[in-house]
């Protein structure tokens, strides 16, 4: 079906216009905006170099958003990569029959929600007085614990990235899960003959034949820490102090609160480079486990 | 396999404690819903007093009122910008799915490497000059002004998604059809896109949780509130109800209940499409 005429290109061309327009040529304009000084509005600007990069490298908030991205980063792995896949492995194991069904479609079922609805949802959940997580508290305690979750520097991030783990570790139980039902049933007969434990066949069997879904999950989880944005702008807006400022967050705020656009390409330009070469290693990753 | 009563018990016992942790972990995700759920149908009184408490009388009132308070226009917009979004990427990309996947011809290489490198790139990276584009276009403010960007972003995913999925078809069948006359476009329409139903509803359902979810470009292209979203509208009652908690809680219910629903009726194909793009939010 070789064909030299022109109907590929036209399958083509509306698809490759989109791609171009609205996204390829605003990415390369924002590195081109990184070194002006410019308004939302006005029309002006001035060359800078590199001094809006600079200026980020001597900004306070930079480095609290970095540190709480990397917070993100950090606890997620550990509660949705690692946790999930215990989880994964003990839906998946001989244990259990039809319920694990069930505790399937349980745990999967935040991540469907509106990231903002979630954030919403926690707002309340951390309220100090009228709170579910403060009114449980003192259920047990009984006493009239009124912490303010997302209201105080120490606690706030964490009470943000506590929320991501309970909306998220679902959904990479759920790709963890899809990865050991590709294993073959062989493996663990085997095991089994050799006498293993079930927790020996998790360690030698399941984790081994899933290796490359468990780096390819770890690189989304960290992709998303870098991108995060939603999460804290209805909960925190970035505050209290902007205690729990993020890229995503000193971004906008830079851009739409300042309107210093250059400064906030600058920034957008560094979360291009740390999303970018995170999800080139999950390309690299993903295509060695196909050969 | 030979059990004795020692390994059997044994076996009940292990099983007994994992499925106890596992319905801790059940509490631990469906309490905090069915608290909003509860919550939401209570008086703002009953909510202040005792917040773990239940309500003496269903108060679906307050869906009513978080409904009638603008609710039913964010409703509108997101579905309108939904249905839209996903029609154009759907069919946008199957069209260059296709191309991709049965022919040949210059600059093929570089196209699809081109797409592909799409999915690596962030939307945060482009909403800068994008508001700036889209200003320029006197598209600001409207409803392209999230259409247009959402196609583009969502694009490289689908294309990829149903390439391998149209790779995946003999090319048997589409020989039948030209030696019945059809020629490559009505091929496309009446022979492939039919068979490929399943891939283009995984398709559609992830694109539609995209949008159905995105806020960064609708927070910043939108102004007017008669065009917000579900996710805008909800952040902007938060201020606009600061104390009519209920209202706000039955506002939460309603955008967290459509894709929960579609999650329940399509579990495989949504599972099947998350997957096979492995990205989230």
């Amino acid at each position: 079906m070789y064909k030299k005429n022109i109907t590929p290109y036209l399958f083509i061309i509306p698809a490759l216009l989109f791609i171009l327009i609205f996204v390829y040529i605003p990415i390369v304009e924002n590195f081109y905006f990184s070194f002006y000084r410019m308004n939302s509005y006005a029309p002006g600007k001035t060359f800078l170099g590199l001094d809006n990069y600079i200026d980020i490298f001597q900004n306070e908030i930079f480095y609290t958003a970095i540190i709480n991205n990397t917070w993100y980063a950090v606890i997620s792995l550990i509660f949705q990569v690692g946790l999930g896949l215990i989880l994964a492995i003990t839906l998946e194991s001989k244990l259990l029959g039809k319920e694990r069904k069930f505790f399937r479609t349980v745990y999967f079922l935040p991540s469907v929600i509106a990231i903002a609805a979630v954030g919403l949802m926690f707002y309340y959940i951390y309220n100090p007085n009228l709170g579910l997580l403060n009114a449980i508290i003192n259920l047990f305690t009984e006493s009239n614990f009124n912490y303010a979750w997302l209201g105080k520097p120490n606690t706030a991030i964490f009470a943000v990235i506590a929320m991501s783990q309970w909306q998220f570790t679902g959904y990479i139980m759920i790709l963890l899960i899809v990865a050991i039902q590709k294993i073959p049933e062989e493996l663990y007969e085997v095991a089994e003959i050799e006498g293993a434990t079930s927790i020996q066949k998790a360690i030698y069997v399941t984790i081994p034949q899933i290796k490359e879904m468990i780096l390819v999950t770890s690189v989304i989880t960290v992709i998303g820490a870098f991108k995060l944005f939603t999460e804290i702008f209805v909960t925190t807006r970035g505050g209290p102090y902007d205690t729990t400022q993020v890229l995503g967050t000193f971004m906008y705020k830079t851009a739409f609160f300042y309107d210093k656009m250059g400064y906030a390409a600058a920034i957008a330009v560094i979360i291009f480079f740390i999303t970018f070469t995170t999800s080139v290693i999950q390309i690299r990753l993903a295509n060695r486990g196909e050969d | 396999m030979k059990y004795n009563s020692h390994n059997k018990s044994n076996y009940y016992l292990k099983k007994a404690l994992t499925i106890f942790i596992l319905l801790i972990f059940t509490v631990i995700v469906l309490y905090p819903m069915y608290w909003v759920v509860i919550s939401s149908l209570k008086t703002n009184n009953e909510f202040l007093s005792a917040p773990l408490g239940f309500p003496n009388k269903l108060m679906f009132e307050n869906y009513l009122s978080a409904w009638n308070k603008g609710f039913s226009r964010y409703f509108f917009n997101s579905i309108l910008i939904n249905i839209v979004s996903v029609v154009l990427t759907v069919s946008i990309g199957a069209a260059c799915a296709y191309s991709l996947a049965r022919f040949n011809f210059k600059g093929k290489t570089i196209i699809f490497y081109l797409i592909l490198a799409g999915l690596l790139l962030s939307p945060q990276v482009a909403v800068l000059p994008l508001f700036k584009l889209l200003v320029r276009l006197r598209l600001y403010n409207t409803y392209w002004a999230l259409i247009l960007p959402y196609v583009g972003f969502n694009l490289p995913f689908s294309i990829f998604l149903m390439r391998s999925y149209f790779l995946s078809i003999p090319r048997e069948i589409e020989e039948s059809a030209y030696i019945d006359g059809c020629n490559t476009f009505t091929t496309f329409i009446k022979i492939i896109l039919p068979i490929s139903k399943p891939i283009i509803a995984s398709a559609a359902i992830v694109t539609s949780r995209f949008f159905w979810n995105e806020f960064l470009f609708a927070l910043i292209f939108i102004e007017d509130s008669s065009k917000y979203t579900i996710p805008i509208g909800l952040s902007h009652f938060r201020d606009s109800l600061s104390t009519d908690y209920t209202t706000m809680l039955a506002g939460i219910t309603i955008a967290a209940l459509p894709m929960i629903i579609l999650f329940l009726v399509m579990q495989k194909q949504f599972i099947k499409g998350l997957t096979a793009g492995s990205v989230k939010g």
